[in-house]
């Protein structure tokens, strides 16, 4: 009898705890640093709603669809960048968007809230939060960059140019400075000549936005491929002498969407919290503090001092006639891009 | 219970978890790794299993892919190799020459990187080597104005990081081996007239292979797999078929040609000990 009443009392203990163990948590996968995790914002989220955020890492886009089928029921929002939305709805990693309990929504730019790369099947899979460009930074205490994407093959900075080590923005690079869609090169050999002219000129590889900021403070590279977003972070939080241009002759561009997993153990947060991401409350203090790429909210863009990084770049005359938008790429492709990239690499390490 | 079979269950009770743990955490995830190598498509996503050769033949078929494993192979020997020469002397020094209580400070002193994080060991050899870096600074001290050291984002730095990181296994598994060695085989040898280069030769050495080879084999194969010190260190130079295999799963979720590229490099291994080992026997001795 005894036994039996403390088994019971156990259970109760548990089944408490349990419930109380519930004080609501939101489960955040996305890159560190971008945005999503800045203290002042999340405290400002708790404050409101009562949600802890919780936040998960990934330092690929590989990574983040691997942690998404590996672990279903373990995230809520996710950041999935266009090109690979539509790829993670048709594996069922992510669930479509009930647009309507989204305040922000219908503000957002029509060009990007209603990008096709971003639905799937007729629904909205990925709600437009921030876009920007990968072009080309540079030291602006060494460096008079004129205007072509050519400055990454000019003698003049041989063994003092930088390039990420990802297969798909290099071969886009070579493919706009050979004139050809990046998303579909037509000449893939000119790809891999122009590729290899860079031999002489890079210095070495860098493959998240830290170990560029380490690179250059240390001086290892003058000019390089890099992001708006972390360009403007570069400068502002960590008062690096970089500068930004976009060439005459185009540049990456590349829209990252919010989005909800399958499976989402806390929906009402997810979607409070997609909310407050898109506003311009959180987008102006974000660019001010820490720096930022563009958002997709337009009050949010007009709300930048002039002097704001990325308005500076962005307003330039011509400045976006030459964007081409990362797309999806099949698997096949994406191999075929790797492969001629390490081929590369192979070869400069000759 | 009959005392035979109580010591069978003893044996299989005792060596049981072991093994089990080997079978879960290593035989059961190489198998499953075998498998996908073989298939068309890594195991995500909705599609049919179908067998195929083609990353196997990826290998045959793709020179690059040949130079980087022939450069990993390069790096492993290069790596033990310098091992060998720093560790054995070492390795000797501490086994034979120095007593009580120092043999423990300096033993100290050898695991003593294993305590820290293989990261940040990796991270500050490259603030070490670089222009401007400790290195270069400790030169222009003691001569200024030499010319500015440059190790960094080079294969020397890789080199020098990863002897840095694999030298006390050699150490250790020599000072087993040496400490192993019985005082009075030398000391009879010194009484015949053997000169020092003689009793390294012809004694020292045969009972200490056994230590060499283990240690050549605990830093051989994982250098040559190796890959994340290559890429921090190597600059351009760190392009390895460690680092290869390592986008397949990071950058393209291609688990079957990065999985075939992984036993394509341990069947090399595999040759690599199979063709070393009769030579090996036959220069040891065990008393």
């Amino acid at each position: 009898m005894r036994k039996a009443g403390l088994l019971t009392t156990a259970a109760m203990a548990l089944a408490l705890s349990a419930g109380l163990a519930q004080a609501e948590e939101l489960h955040v996968l996305n890159w560190q640093g971008y945005g999503t995790d800045e203290a002042w914002a999340v405290e400002a989220f708790e404050a409101a709603t009562g949600v802890t955020v919780v936040h998960d890492y990934f330092n690929s886009e590989q990574e983040m669809l691997t942690k998404l089928r590996t672990s279903p029921g373990a995230y809520d929002v996710i950041l999935v960048n266009s090109a690979f939305t539509q790829q993670a709805a048709d594996e069922g990693l992510i669930q479509p968007i009930d647009t309507a309990r989204l305040t922000n929504f219908a503000a957002l730019s029509p060009g990007l809230r209603d990008a096709p790369d971003l639905a799937y099947d007729g629904q909205v899979y990925g709600v437009a939060w921030t876009w920007g460009l990968t072009s080309i930074a540079y030291d602006t205490t060494e460096v008079d960059p004129g205007t072509s994407i050519n400055i990454l093959w000019d003698p003049q900075y041989a063994g003092n140019v930088g390039l990420r080590d990802d297969s798909v923005e290099n071969v886009a690079i070579a493919a706009i400075a050979t004139g050809q869609n990046m998303n579909d090169p037509a000449d893939m050999d000119l790809i891999r000549q122009k590729l290899r002219e860079l031999k002489p000129q890079i210095r070495t590889y860098w493959s998240s936005e830290d170990e560029w900021n380490k690179e250059f403070s240390a001086d290892s590279f003058d000019v390089s491929v890099y992001w708006s977003g972390s360009a403007s972070r570069s400068a502002t939080a960590f008062n690096l002498p970089v500068g930004f241009f976009i060439p005459d002759e185009g540049a990456i561009a590349w829209l990252d969407g919010l989005s909800i997993a399958t499976d989402a153990p806390n929906l009402d947060a997810a979607y409070a919290f997609i909310d407050y991401m898109d506003s311009a409350d959180f987008y102006v203090r974000w660019d001010g503090e820490a720096g930022a790429p563009a958002s997709a909210n337009p009050s949010a863009m007009d709300m930048l001092p002039d002097t704001a990084f990325n308005k500076v770049v962005l307003s330039k005359p011509g400045a976006t006639d030459h964007l081409q938008f990362m797309a999806p790429l099949s698997d096949e492709k994406r191999e075929e891009f790797l492969e001629i990239w390490d081929e590369t690499k192979a070869y400069f390490a000759e | 219970m009959r005392a035979e079979t109580r010591r069978r269950w003893a044996i299989a009770g005792l060596t049981g978890p072991a093994y089990l743990w080997l079978t879960l955490t290593i035989f059961l995830p190489l198998s499953a790794m075998l498998w996908f190598s073989f298939q068309k498509k890594g195991p995500f996503g909705r599609h049919e299993s179908e067998f195929t050769l083609k990353h196997y033949e990826a290998f045959f078929n793709k020179a690059y892919m040949q130079d980087l494993t022939w450069r990993s192979l390069e790096m492993g020997l290069q790596v033990t190799g310098i091992c060998l020469l720093l560790g054995f002397p070492a390795a000797y020094v501490l086994a034979k020459r120095i007593r009580g209580r120092w043999r423990e400070a300096l033993f100290l002193l050898v695991v003593l990187p294993f305590w820290s994080n293989a990261l940040v060991r990796i991270f500050s050899w490259t603030v070490v080597l670089r222009p401007g870096g400790v290195l270069d600074g400790a030169v222009q001290f003691v001569w200024p104005g030499a010319p500015s050291i440059d190790l960094a984002d080079s294969w020397s730095a890789v080199i020098i990081g990863l002897v840095h990181s694999y030298l006390p296994y050699m150490i250790l598994t020599c000072y087993l081996s040496l400490q192993a060695i019985d005082d009075s085989l030398i000391e009879a040898a010194r009484s015949l007239g053997a000169s020092a280069m003689t009793i390294l030769w012809r004694i020292v050495l045969p009972l200490a292979i056994p230590g060499l080879a283990a240690g050549a084999v605990l830093i051989f194969v994982p250098v040559i797999g190796s890959f994340f010190e290559p890429k921090l260190l190597g600059g351009t130079q760190g392009v390895v078929i460690g680092t290869v295999i390592e986008e397949q799963f990071t950058v393209v979720s291609n688990w079957p040609l990065g999985g075939a590229l992984s036993f394509i490099l341990l069947a090399i291994v595999l040759l690599v000990l199979a063709v070393s080992y009769p030579f090996l026997k036959d220069r040891m001795r065990t008393t």
